[in-house]
Parts: C-alpha cells; structure tokens; sequence
C-alpha cells in the first residue's frame, strides 16, 4: 500500500495510534510511575496530531475509498483535537487529588481523539462506524473514571446504557440505507439516492442514522443523557466532553448528511430543522431552573448543538463555513468555562452550586472577569466573539429560507440571556462567601486563554473566517 | 484627514484608558482603599477629559460643518463582507460631543457618592462612552449593532451594582427588554445585508428596498429603537432603571442612552425605509403624543423625585419623535436639537436630584421643603433647569420644543396641539417639584442642618447651566452644524 496515500489522508490518526500503542507498553512496564509523564506525552501527541491534520490539510483518499479526507474534516480535526489536548492538561491536578492519577485516564484521550479522527475521515458506514464506536467506548469509560463515586459510575453506565441504544438505532439505520442502495459507501449512496424517488425504507434508514448521530451530539430529542452524565462525570472530563467530541460530532454529522445524502438535502433538511428549533428551546428553557453549573451548562450546549444545526439544516454552500466557524468558537468558549468549573474548589472539596459564585467579583476579581467575558461570549452578546459566528448562523438562516428557525435563534438567545445573565449577576452583585482554593496553573493558564480569545479573536476573525471558507470548500464540490 | 484615525482613536481611547484602570486599580488593591479609590476615580476623570478635549481637537481640526455627508471615515475590512467603518456626519458629531461632554461630569458626580468597587465603577463607565461613542459613528450595519448592543452589559452592571434597593430587578428588566428589541433589528440587518449585498450604510441609503419589505423592516428597527428611546408604552423599563440607578448612571441613561434610539430612527428607518416611514407617520404620531400627555399626567402623580423626572424624559423624548416624523427640515432640526438639550437639561436634573439624595437618603418629594432658605446656590441652579425643562424662551428647552412642534404643525395640526398641551403639564409638574421641595416651611428637621452646594458640585452643574443658556440664546451654533446632514437625510427621504 503507498503510504504517501495513507499519510495524506490519515496522518494524525496514523500517530495517534503509534502513540496509543506505545503508550499502553509503557504503561504495562512502568505502571504508576508512568502516570504523570503520560498527562505530558498524550498532549504533545494530541497537539502533534493538529499539526499534522494542519499540515496536511488538503487530505486525500486511502484504503481503496474506505477512508476520504477533506479540508473540511481537517478543519475539524485540527480544532478538536487542539480541545482535546487543552482539555487533558485540566486534568492531572484535579485527579491527583482525587487520587486518580492514573496513565489510562491520558491514553483514553489519545483512543478518543483517535476515534474523531476516522468518523471524520470516514467516506463508509463501516468506517462512520468503526470511529463512533471507537470514541464512544472511550468516552464511557471516561466518564466513570471516579469508580469509587457512585455518581461518576452511574454517570458512566447512564452514558453506556444510552449510547449503546443509539449505536444501535444508528447500525439498524445503516443497514436499511444499504439494503435500500446497495452500498456502504457515501458518494455511491448518494448517487443512487438521488438518481429516484426516495424509498420508504431509505427515508426510514436515514431517520435512524439521523437519531443515532443526534444522541452522539446530543441534540434534541436526543438529549436527555447530557445533564445527568455531565452532572456525575468528573469535570475535567465533562470539559473534553463539551469541547473536542462536540466539534468532532457535529462536523461528522454534517459531513455524513452532506456526502451520504448531499442528493436529497430537501428530504432531511425540513428534520434538521425540526432538531434545531428543538434544541434550541429545550437547552434554553431546560438552563432556566437549574442550581447545579454543570447542569446548567449541559443545557446551554443543547442549546448551542442547535444552533450550530441551523447551519447544517441550510446544506453545505450556505453552512459549512459558519458550522466551522460557530463550532471553533464555541468550543474554545465551552472549554473555558469548565476550566472555570474546575476553580470552584473549597476546603470540603468541589463545589458545583451556581450559589458559591456568588460576590466572585470580590474575593477573585480576576477569575469573576474572565469568567463573564466567557459567559457573555457564549451568550452571543456583542462586542465578544461569541456574536460573530451567531451572526453567520442568523445570515445563513435567512439566505436558506429558514427564517422562523431565525426567530426561534432570537428568542432563545433572549431567555438564554437570562440564565448566563443571572449568573453574571451572582459573581457581580451578591455578596462573597469564602474564596475558592488556589487552583493549578493549567486550570489558571486556559481560563486565561480561553477569556482573552473572546477579546483577541474579535482582531483575527477575518483570518479564522477565510481560514473555514477555505476549509468548507473541501465539503461543498 | 491626514492619515490619522481621529475617530478610531476618540472611539476607543475610554477603553484603553479603562483597560490602564483596571491594571492600576488590581496592582493597587490594598486593605484601606479610600485613598486608592479616589485617585482610581480621579484617573477616570482625567481619562474621560482627555477623550472630551480629543473630541473637541477633532470637532475643531477635521469637521467641516458645511458639508452634508460623511467625514473623517476610518475603515478597513475586517471579516468576510464587514467592514469596519467610523465616520461622522452632522447629526452625529454633535452628539459626540455630547457624550464626551457628560461623562467627565458623571465621574466628577460620583466622586462622593459612590465608594465601593470604584475600579469597576469607572471601567464602567468609559466602556459605555467607548461603545456609545461607536454608536454614533459606526457606518456599517453589523459594527453598528456592536455597539449598540454591547452597551447593555456596562448599563446592567452600574444599575446591578451601585443601584437602589430594587436594583436587580430593574437591571434585568432593562436588559432584556431592550436585548428582545435589538434582535428583531437584527434580523433585519441580516435581511438587508443579504438583498442589498453589503451592510455598508452609505451604500445602503441608495438601496431602494421593496415596499412590502420595508414595512417588516422598519417594524423590527422600530421595536429596537421604540425600547431605547422609550416610546409609550415599552418606556416601564426607565423609572425603574432611573430610581434604582445610582445618580451618574440616571445621567448617562437620560443624557446619553436614550438619544441612542432617536439616532436610530434618524440614521436608518427614515432615509432607508421612506415608504414605511410614511405609512407608519401616525402611529409614530400617535405614540409620540400619548408619551407626552400621558407621560406628563403620570409624572404629576410622583411622590419620588427622580421617577418625575424620568416620565419627564419619556415626555421630552415624544417630541423627538414627533419632529423627527414631522420629515421637514424645521421638524427634523428642532428633534435633533431637542435631544443635546434634553441631554443638558435633563442630565442636570438628575445631578440635582443627586444633590440632596446624598445628604438625605431620601428621593420623597415630601421629605423636602423650604430648601431655597439653606440652599441658595441650588435653588438657583434647580430653578434654571426647572424652566428649562419647562421650556421657557431662553433656555435650550424652548428652541427644541418649539421648532419639533412648528414641524408636526406642518405635518398634521392636531399632533402640534396636543403637544402643546405637553408643555403646559411639563410646567405644572416641575413647578409643583420646585414649590414643594423649595419654598415653604422647613418641616423635615433633617434638613436644618444640610449644607449648600460644595465646590465639585457646582463644577459639575456649572457647565451644564452653560448650555442650556448659551444654546437657548444662540441656537444657530448647532443649527449650522447639523443643517447640512438634516436636509441630506430629507432628501434622501424623499428621494426614494
């Protein structure tokens, strides 16, 4: 096989799993003392491999079509798995406390950033297949990594039980779609697909896929996982969780209805639509009642999963570029605030209540600061990043003829207000409590950077805009 | 223009001041932080001056009043079709001006009144006249609605922070009212940048939009600028932000903020949608006169000081909508002039209220009495401002009234008759403020002892009183300022 072939379109993935590999060796010989180095190694591969799917951007086509690289999955590749990577360096304080400290927790990582690699590259069911399993079980495992605390263990078989029931729509989905056309394969799908009359049993095998990718993203109404699992799962976790996954889920999502279906957008776009508004809604009236953060901003990435389906449900020439650019933003903006999670520590240990923020502005000035730069960026309030990419989704809205999915983005933009606004109004407005514990650097390093990208992309916008442009013209042929 | 961003540099030289501010005031944090604070806030006075003389050195070096359209354009590309892109006619130089003119006087307001988080306090408030000051300049629809919009968080946080008893819920329900309001604009926005293909402004005033189109666009900018201004009956929103608000924040609000809808309608909805302009003149009309009587009756009914005053600017600010509807040349002149000088007269009310809140703690009309025997400075300088907010020849306050009603006398008779009614309740219930908190007896014996305006204060009303003469006196210094700009407006208007 000509490796050249194989590194265009897989290099990243081709690392990351010399790196897994190596990895479980060392780990198997060095055991617990392998543990810290592990944190370090696995991030510099997650880095590596952004850099790689950034060096080879262009991508490719490998393993007899199996596989099919695009700008537009590197675009994404580079983002999620930079997320991923940012997301691992949380963590090693906070297990280490939590006594932890273990190097599977690191390796998971790299198989879970392995996984979002090959869906995005995935051309085939199979391959669609093989990659959501991959991330999936990791993910599961991720989320019970606290054995010891029931909440993180039920967080865990909630996720398995779930998820499990959705691969399964999503395998039983794919099977009518290739009884239906005859192949496995995306663009061979498509060609058939749009060559008739849509088959009851294809729209019926499209649905379940669709069903079974919406619980991967957790868009409405597949949802109902996201605040329990969010809630148990250790935050460092729930923070990789929100970010990496999400960017890589939703751009998947949008690469299999664009390539698989690209024929028969008119059939599958009114249900993305539907999906959306849902979300959209549901995220913003279900953040309305909640105490517990995590909880909070569970409901807050509903939300935000639908708006960046507004940008799917217009097809690929209108959206592909806003997806990218909203995603970028927002995850950078979601990793933040769990970072922000991740501070809230006193002396009995995490505190999760939106209550302890309260009077932050006081006895943390700093960390009250850069969490409402976040806070009003994820809101969508200008002059913070946060907007831009909302206004590209509201223009593209418009351009596609969805203009009451623009009204519902308004409307549930203003009761989102609401909630981010509130907590705003607890760091600033009610009296302090004690302080939260010195936090570690990393934790202190990525809020900082998170809350100065919503401030210093508003300068570098024009050029991460041309960079999706250029990245969503790899989708749009 | 030489190269130098003038208006770039006025835009967002509050910010940086406030960004040197907030580094300052966290190195400088310390157990005892009165001396700290008061240096903080003397920073932001001097910042806030700088940005005043700026504005004057560009009002002065590179504004040609004679001419009618845009100058001192900054604009570079800043992503996909947006452009970054400032510059400044003379409608909005002059308000500007204004708001540079009123923030030093806020902060000077504050010295005293306001001693926690002070830090946070002057921030606050240049990052307001940053984005106000954007407001005005901005010349691109998306760089607009920034601004416009970014506004919200600075204003939540004064009244959330430094405000009254009831402070937080005036704070969210100024914010979300005005935020539902601003996104129907928005979406707007996105529908004219599609049609036109831009959302550069002055390309945007040729564009001719369809008819029907320009009905739903000019009911969302409406639903927007109707929040701001406040027009009847979305206008709940100010007394309580006003009461609650500390007496700065009354200022900015009153002085500033509310001009920000006006500008609005001035900047988009009339030149851009001539059409729906027209079909909607009564309904402006009809809202502009129920705000004037009805919000004059109303604030005849007030046992609280600032609240008269904030129903006084819901009445004030219907006839800036009634002359600019009026779509004469006299009308529109007399609007734009009646908002720099609500922008004096009622800022200075609200200083004046201040005054004697922060010997009294207290906002009850019936508190007070007999001031003018203890206070002799003040009962002068309130009784300047009473006849200016009645309207008396003289003061800012007539020329702006009277031309706004020459103008809806032209348009439709009976809208000038009961405005006219306006101005006689306008003199009922500022006179009836003056007489029971003035003259009389001293019954409250709190007062016996209060003291007469110190100097800082009368440094603050002083300018203001300035004004409001000098502007009553010679109308014509803003007249030849913003002629040119009106009449492009009119005739853009009716160009279409």
């Amino acid at each position: 096989m000509d490796m050249t072939l194989i590194l265009n379109a897989m290099a990243p993935e081709v690392l990351l799993v010399s790196a897994g590999l190596v990895g479980v060796t060392l780990g198997a010989i060095f055991r617990e003392k392998f543990a810290t180095v592990s944190y370090l190694l696995a991030a510099a591969t997650l880095f590596g491999a952004a850099g790689l799917a950034a060096f080879y951007f262009e991508g490719g086509v490998a393993f007899g079509g199996l596989v099919k690289t695009t700008s537009f999955a590197n675009y994404a590749k580079i983002v999620s798995f930079g997320l991923g990577g940012m997301a691992l360096l949380l963590a090693r304080g906070f297990m280490a406390r939590h006594k932890t400290l273990r190097f599977e927790y690191s390796l998971l990582f790299i198989f879970a950033a392995l996984g979002m690699g090959i869906t995005l590259s995935a051309a085939n069911l199979m391959t669609l297949y093989m990659g959501i399993e991959t991330l999936s079980l990791s993910s599961y495992v991720l989320a019970a990594f606290h054995r010891d605390s029931s909440r993180s263990a039920e967080a865990g078989l909630k996720y398995f039980v779930l998820g499990a029931l959705a691969s399964g729509l999503l395998l039983y989905g794919s099977s009518l779609v290739y009884g239906f056309t005859g192949s496995t394969d995306y663009s061979e799908i498509a060609r058939f697909a749009g060559s008739e009359n849509l088959s009851v049993g294809l729209i019926f095998g499209m649905v379940l896929m669709i069903s079974g990718l919406a619980f991967k993203i957790s868009a409405a109404p597949m949802h109902v996982w996201t605040p329990d699992v969010y809630e148990g799962a250790p935050t460092p976790v729930v923070a990789f969780f929100a970010s990496a996954p999400k960017v890589a889920g939703i751009v998947m999502f949008s690469i299999v209805l664009f390539g698989a279906f690209g024929t028969v957008i008119e059939d599958w776009s009114p249900i993305i639509a539907i999906i959306a508004a849902a979300s959209m809604l549901i995220g913003a009236f279900g953040a309305l009642a909640q105490d517990n953060i995590k909880r909070l901003l569970a409901y807050s990435s509903i939300a935000n999963i639908g708006y960046a389906l507004i940008a799917v449900a217009v097809g690929p020439e209108l959206g592909a570029s806003p997806l990218l650019l909203f995603m970028t933003i927002y995850g950078l903006t979601s990793l933040g605030l769990f970072a922000g999670v991740l501070t809230m520590r006193r002396d009995g240990g995490m505190v999760e209540d939106v209550n302890e923020l309260s009077g932050l502005i006081k006895t943390n000035p700093v960390l009250a600061l850069a969490l409402s730069l976040l806070i009003i960026s994820i809101a969508g309030l200008p002059p913070l990043v946060g907007f831009l990419p909302k206004l590209a989704i509201l223009e593209a809205a418009w351009a596609g003829g969805y203009l009451w999915l623009a009204i519902i983005l308004v409307v549930s933009s203003v009761i989102a207000a609401g909630y981010y606004l509130r907590l705003i109004y607890i760091m600033w407005f009610r009296e302090p409590g004690a302080p939260f514990l010195s936090t570690d650097i990393s934790v202190k390093v990525i809020v900082g950077i998170t809350a100065a990208s919503t401030i210093v992309l508003l300068l570098f916008i024009g050029q991460l805009d041309h960079a999706t442009e250029l990245a969503a013209s790899g989708v749009i042929q | 223009m030489g190269g130098i961003p003038i208006l770039s540099l006025l835009t967002f030289l509050p910010a940086i001041g406030a960004l040197v501010i907030l580094v300052i005031g966290s190195i400088t944090r310390t157990q005892n932080n009165n001396v700290q604070s008061q240096s903080i806030m003397l920073v932001g006075v001097f910042v806030s001056m700088a940005t005043f003389v700026l504005s004057l050195l560009a009002y002065f070096m590179s504004f040609d009043p004679g001419a009618a359209g845009y100058q001192m354009i900054d604009e570079f590309n800043w992503y996909a079709n947006i452009k970054y892109k400032l510059g400044v006619d003379g409608i909005s130089m002059p308000l500007i001006l204004l708001t540079t003119f009123l923030t030093p006087i806020c902060l000077l307001a504050s010295r005293h009144s306001i001693k926690t988080r002070v830090t946070e306090y002057v921030v606050a408030f240049l990052v307001l006249e940053t984005l106000v000051i954007g407001v005005f300049a901005a010349l691109d629809l998306f760089i607009f609605y920034i601004f416009f919009e970014a506004g919200l968080i600075p204003m939540f946080i004064i009244i959330g922070v430094w405000g009254g008893q009831n402070r937080i819920y005036a704070a969210f329900k100024f914010f979300l009212y005005t935020l539902l309001g601003s996104l129907f604009m928005l979406i707007a926005m996105v529908y004219m940048y599609l049609q036109a293909g831009t959302s550069d402004i002055v390309l945007l005033e040729q564009f001719e939009f369809a008819k029907g189109a320009q009905t739903w666009l000019w009911l969302a900018f409406f639903a927007s600028f109707a929040v701001k201004m406040p027009m009847w009956p979305v206008h709940t929103w100010l007394p309580d932000a006003h009461v609650q608000a500390p007496t700065a924040g009354s200022v900015i609000l009153a002085g500033i903020l509310l001009k920000l809808g006006a500008y609005g309608l001035l900047r988009f909805s009339v030149p851009m949608f001539p059409d729906a302009s027209l079909l909607f003149q009564p309904l402006v009309f009809g809202l502009s006169v129920i705000a004037i009587v009805y919000a004059s009756l109303v604030a005849f009914r007030q046992s609280d000081m600032k609240k008269l005053i904030a129903y006084s600017s819901v009445a004030h600010m219907g006839f800036v909508t009634l002359g600019i509807f009026s779509f004469n040349q006299i009308g529109v002149q007399g609007a734009v002039f009646q908002m720099l000088s609500h922008g004096f007269i009622s800022s200075a009310l609200f200083l004046i209220v201040g005054v004697v809140y922060d010997r009294i703690h207290t906002r009850e009309i019936a508190a007070y009495g007999g001031l003018a025997t203890k206070m002799p400075i003040y009962a002068a300088f309130f009784m300047l401002f009473t006849m200016g907010n009645v309207g008396l020849p003289g003061t800012s306050g007539f020329v702006g009234e009277i031309m706004s009603m020459a103008g809806g006398f032209l348009a439709a008779r009976w809208v000038a008759v009961a405005a006219a009614l306006g101005v006689i309740f306008s003199a009922v219930y500022m006179l009836r403020l003056y007489r029971e908190t003035m003259f009389g007896e001293l019954t409250n014996e709190k007062l016996t002892g209060i003291k007469d305006l110190t100097a800082t204060e009368v440094l603050t009303l002083a300018p203001l009183a300035v004004c409001t003469i000098l502007f009553g006196v010679a109308p014509w210094l803003i007249f030849n300022v913003t002629d040119g700009a009106v009449a492009r407006v009119l005739t853009l208007f009716a160009g279409a």
